[in-house]
This record gives structure tokens, C-alpha cells and sequence, in this order.
């Protein structure tokens, strides 16, 4: 069988670079809900546009493992997101323009 | 031979199972052999297709005459009977259908592997999509009636309707995983268990398709998932996402609905192409033109289908900009299809062709499905798209294309794998009667539906006027013809099983791998490593006629 091995051993992953996620993660959470609060409308919006898919980000990353896998399984996730990026494209097209 | 290693062993996978008693109804509904669980598929299908036809003739009998022509058919039962015709149609047969029938038998065997790379989540999708065939029907004995949004479900009509739609909706929502499993498991098999020396380029076309379908089925059915849940969470929580009166936009609805909707009229069709690619080199006894190009161009299909979903809403009052993207996205998907079908036409020219059963299907498929794709582009025009949008002439449209070329496609590989899968042959005879009945059935049945719509008859209506009667009787008695090419088949193939000749191993001097063993194969496909020394389609030249 022609193998495609892409997954990589890698050693545990220390507890406390979960917390440090873990605290990032609550932290951008916070930034979002008080901008959502204090400047409700279009900054509100734009700050969750961006702090979301970093957390995203982080959660793949490192609690999904992405930082230890090959570089397929990165481009099918690149891909997935690429393909996100393209829908809110389209979706934004209309709904800015209209 | 083409492979080396290969050697045939003649217990069947209908002798030997995965299960602790390889017969008996137990051992079918607990094997994880991707064989039997495509032929359980098949089983299911071939039930809901003819549920599906069954409703589809009783639409086609209301439209016979002008005013009420079944005594037992209101407006409201006519809107059922054309959402589940739909909603069966394409959620438990036309999307599904290839992948997981043709998909489950024989990429495994294309590819040399003994399964796929996760047999019991295989199987688990099978449940998957027998649990959500079963909420599509339990939606039908619902109190408030049966579901009547159509099979898009468009808000806010869709809830503010009877619940039986939220149950249809629900089918749907549990069918898309389904169908992102089998993708999953697809794509993973693929990237991992080719056999030795089966390079990217040394895939069957098939195979490629599946590729570029189990694609579209990970990344764009989680969106109509997600959208099924936030018209649930809109109808049953309030939460203003589509709803205007709740601060929502209904035409974001359509958006969702097409992001996913749209891609999945590849996840139809590309596998439909795929198996017309390989019967067009079985039967044509030649290497297929332009092999990469093809390859590609489904690659490419499914990259730019992608990009066009917006060309389903040019009515609906997206902004000017928008739909001009759209409509100029939508014109580039015909560049790669094109692309297929000059290569199909190139393999037969001044090919020995063979006509047989399978072959005479993928002459329909090119023919009708071109059909399909070139009254595609007045309806991707801007122009002419506004006086055609929700006419009969979007229902020919649609239908060449799902009808006239994807379930074409999936009837010749049902004939061309028949023989393989059952370990018998199928009767040429009728099986050429029945094509005959059914190309001219289809035909009659769907083209005057482009006249309808150039003269103005508007889809999904229980009533017209008496001026289109005569095209709709024309395409009324289309549809008894093709019901009866139907029962035809439906008889050679449930007779054969019993009564056909025992079938040799290669009966098309087919190329591919599956060929190579036994039929129907053994339980682990071949005994032995499979060693891939050619390319899929190479005829030696003095073999090629």
C-alpha cells in the first residue's frame, strides 16, 4: 500500500500550554462580548470578524493538535477554511452592495 | 494483464462475511464489507426511487388536463406530492445514489485495497441514512399533513407551515452526515490505501470523481446543516436569523440553502461523469482522451461549483454587483465541463465502439446531460434569467441534468457493474428495450417542459391555463413510456439475479482494476498485493480496435 504518512509522533503536550490557551481563549471571549456591549453596531461586529477565527485558530491548533500534524492534513484544514473565507465572500458581496 | 499478482479465488463476499455466520440477515446488517453495505445501499435506493417515480407519475397525471384531473388531489396534496417527490428524489437517491452505491463497491476494488479505510464508520453511515430516510417518510403521516415547502425549504414559509417540515428538514439535517462520513472515509481511503504503485495519475477516472465529490461532501454539507438548525432555533426559540419580523434576512436563508445546494449538484453529477469515463474507454477498447485533463477538470468543477450558488437567487433582490459576479462565476463552470464532454467525444472518434447496454447509456448521458448544461446558461444570463426563473423551463433544465444525465449515468454502471457485483449477467436484449423505452419516455417527458417555461408556465402550480394543455398531456405520456422503460429494467435485473448467465470475470475487457478479480470478488477483494505496473485505460496497441 503507497502510504501517505503524514501524521507525526510528537511528545505530550505540557498542562500548562493548555491553561495558557485556556486563558487566551477566555480573554478573547471577554474582548468580543465587551465590544459587542460598549460599541454595539459595526465595531462590535468587526471585533468578533476578527478575534473569532483566532480563537479558532487557537483551538485547532493546539487542542485539535494541527500544530503536530503533517502538512496534509494542515492544507485540508487551509482548504476548509479557504473555502469559508470564499462563502462569507460571496455572502458579503450581496449583503454590502444590496 | 495489466496488474501483476492478482490471483483469483472463487469464494464469493456472498459466502463470507465479517460477521460470525457469513449468511443470513444478521451478517448484512452487521458487515462492515464495503460490498455488502453498497449493495444494501442499492436495495434502499432502488426502494425510495420508486417511491419517488411513483409520485413523480402522480404529479405528471394531475398536469394531464387542464383544472382537477385526480379526484383525490387538492392544491395541498399536490404541494406534498412535488416536496417529497423532490425531497426523496434527491436527499435518498440522486446525492447519495453513485457515491454510495457504485463509491462503496468498487473504490476499494479501483484501488486494490481490501475496504475502505473505516469500515465500521461506513456502516454507520449507512444507518445514518436509513435513519434519516425513515424521518423523510415518518414526515409524511405527520398531523397538519405532509410536508408542502417544496424540497428547498425556503423561509419563512417553511416555518410557518405544519411541523412535518421541520421533520423533512430534520432528514435532511441527519442524511448530510451521512453523506460528510462518507466523503470523510473516501478521501482518507483514497490518500491512503492505493495499491503499490498507483500513483495519483494512475487512478481511475471513477475513482478521481469520487475524489473530487468526497470534497464537496466534508466542506459544504456542514452548511446545510447548520442552516436546518437555525431554522429550528428561529421556529422554536425565536432568534431573529431569516425572519424579518425578528430582525432576520430571508434571503440569507437562500444564500445557506445554495452554498450547499449548488455544490451538491456536483456531488450528483461528478461521480455520473466518472462512471461515463470509464465505460466510454471500456467500450471504445481505447485509452480515454485526454485522461489528466478530465481528472482535472473534475477537480476544477468542484473548486468553481463552489462559486456560483448565488445564481439560484438573481430574482430574489441580491445586489446588482452580486449577481453579476454570480452569473460570471456560473458561465466559467461550463469551461471544465466542456472540457469532459470534447474529451468523451474524442475517445469515440474512430473507436471501434461497442454498443452494448451500458455504452448505449453513456451516448444518452452526453446527449441529454448536454441538454442540461447548455440550458443552464440562460438561466446563469442575467437577461433572459428573469423571464425563466421558477418556469417549467428551470424543471427540463433540472431534470436533463439530475434525470437525463445522473441517473442515466448511474442505470448504464448499474449495467456495466451488474455482472461484477452479482456474478451474473444482465439480458442484453431487454436491457437495450428497456434504454430505448426510457430515452424516448425521458425525452418526451422533459423537453416540452422548455417550451412550457419559454411560454411562461410557472413550476410547482396544481393548476394552468388550457393554452398549455397539449404540452402537458405531450409530457404525460412521456412519462407512462418511461415507466414502463423503468419496469422493464427493474425485471431484467431481479430476473437475472436467478436466471442470468453465470458472468466471467471480465466480461467488457475492461482495464480497470476491479476487473482483475473474481465476480462477484471475495470477501477481501484479492488475495494477494495488488502491483500497479500500467495506467488505468492502456490498451496495448495491437488490442486496441
Amino acid at each position: 500500500m503507497s502510504h501517505d504518512n503524514s501524521h507525526a509522533h510528537h511528545e505530550p503536550i505540557p498542562y500548562h500550554v493548555f491553561v495558557i490557551v485556556w486563558i487566551a481563549l477566555l480573554v478573547l471571549t471577554g474582548i468580543t462580548v465587551g465590544a459587542s456591549i460598549f460599541f454595539p453596531g459595526v465595531i462590535g461586529i468587526t471585533v468578533a470578524g476578527i478575534v473569532t477565527p483566532l480563537k479558532a485558530f487557537l483551538v485547532m491548533y493546539w487542542f485539535m493538535h494541527l500544530k503536530y500534524e503533517g502538512p496534509a492534513m494542515k492544507i485540508m484544514v487551509a482548504s476548509a477554511m479557504i473555502i469559508l473565507l470564499i462563502l462569507l465572500a460571496g455572502l458579503l458581496g450581496d449583503i454590502l452592495f444590496r | 494483464m495489466a496488474y501483476a499478482g492478482v490471483a483469483p479465488e472463487r469464494t464469493t463476499f456472498y459466502e463470507q462475511g465479517t460477521t460470525d455466520k457469513p449468511t443470513g440477515l444478521k451478517s448484512w446488517l452487521l458487515s462492515t464489507d464495503h460490498k455488502r453495505i453498497g449493495i444494501m445501499y442499492l436495495t434502499a435506493m432502488m426502494f425510495f426511487f420508486a417511491i419517488a417515480v411513483s409520485l413523480g407519475l402522480l404529479i405528471r397525471l394531475e398536469l394531464l388536463t387542464s383544472g382537477p384531473t385526480l379526484p383525490f388531489v387538492n392544491q395541498r396534496i399536490y404541494n406534498s406530492f412535488f416536496t417529497l417527490h423532490g425531497v426523496i428524489m434527491i436527499f435518498l437517491f440522486v446525492v447519495p445514489g453513485l457515491p454510495s452505491v457504485f463509491g462503496n463497491f468498487f473504490l476499494p476494488l479501483q484501488l486494490g485495497a481490501e475496504d475502505v479505510s473505516f469500515p465500521r464508520l461506513n456502516l454507520f453511515s449507512f444507518y445514518l441514512y436509513m435513519t434519516g430516510a425513515v424521518l423523510a417518510l415518518v414526515s409524511i403521516v405527520m398531523p397538519g399533513g405532509s410536508p408542502d415547502t417544496g424540497w428547498t425549504f425556503y423561509v419563512p414559509y417553511s416555518y410557518e407551515t405544519g411541523p412535518a417540515a421541520i421533520m423533512a428538514g430534520l432528514a435532511a439535517f441527519v442524511l448530510g452526515f451521512s453523506s460528510i462520513l462518507t466523503g470523510l472515509n473516501f478521501v482518507t481511503t483514497i490518500h491512503r490505501m492505493r495499491a503499490k504503485g498507483m500513483g495519483f495519475f494512475k487512478m481511475p477516472l471513477f475513482t478521481w470523481s469520487l475524489y473530487a465529490t468526497a470534497w464537496i461532501q466534508v466542506l459544504a454539507t456542514p452548511v446545510i446543516g447548520i442552516t436546518l438548525m437555525l431554522v429550528l432555533a428561529e421556529r422554536f426559540l425565536q432568534v431573529g436569523v431569516f425572519n424579518p419580523a425578528l430582525g432576520g434576512d430571508p434571503v440569507l436563508y437562500q444564500h445557506l440553502f445554495w452554498m450547499y445546494s449548488h455544490p451538491a449538484v456536483y456531488v450528483m453529477v461528478l461521480p455520473a461523469m466518472g462512471v461515463v469515463s470509464d465505460m466510454l474507454a471500456t467500450f471504445c477498447h481505447r485509452t480515454i482522451f485526454g485522461y489528466k485533463a478530465i481528472a482535472l477538470s473534475s477537480m476544477s468543477i468542484a473548486v468553481v461549483g463552489y462559486l456560483v450558488w448565488g445564481h439560484h437567487m438573481f430574482t430574489t433582490g441580491i445586489s446588482p454587483t452580486s449577481a453579476k459576479i454570480f452569473s460570471l462565476l456560473t458561465f466559467f463552470v461550463a469551461v471544465p465541463t466542456g472540457m469532459k464532454i470534447f474529451n468523451w467525444v474524442a475517445t469515440m472518434y474512430k473507436a471501434s465502439i461497442e454498443l452494448k447496454t451500458p455504452m448505449l447509456y453513456t451516448l444518452a448521458f452526453i446527449f441529454q446531460f448536454s441538454i442540461g448544461g447548455l440550458t443552464g446558461l440562460p438561466l446563469a444570463a442575467l437577461s433572459t434569467d428573469i423571464q425563466l426563473h421558477d418556469t417549467y423551463f428551470v424543471l427540463g433544465h433540472f431534470h436533463y441534468v439530475a434525470f437525463g444525465g445522473i441517473v442515466f449515468a448511474f442505470f448504464g454502471g448499474l449495467y456495466y457493474w451488474y455482472p461484477k457485483m452479482f456474478g451474473r449477467m444482465y439480458d442484453e436484449r431487454q436491457g437495450v428495450i428497456g434504454f430505448l423505452l426510457q430515452f424516448i419516455g425521458f425525452n418526451l417527458l422533459y423537453f416540452p417542459m422548455f417550451m412550457l417555461g419559454l411560454k411562461g408556465m410557472p413550476r410547482r402550480y396544481y393548476d394552468y391555463l388550457p393554452e398549455y394543455e397539449s404540452l402537458h398531456a405531450l409530457s404525460t405520456y412521456g412519462s407512462w413510456i418511461l415507466a414502463a422503460g423503468l419496469l422493464l429494467m427493474a425485471w431484467n435485473f431481479l430476473r437475472s439475479l436467478g436466471k442470468g448467465e453465470e458472468a466471467p470475470d471480465n466480461p467488457w475487457e475492461g482495464t480497470t482494476l476491479e476487473w482483475d478479480t473474481t465476480s462477484p470478488p471475495p470477501l477481501l477483494n484479492f488475495d494477494k498485493e495488488i502491483v500497479v505496473t500500467r495506467g488505468p485505460y492502456d490498451y496495448p496497441e495491437e488490442e486496441t480496435r
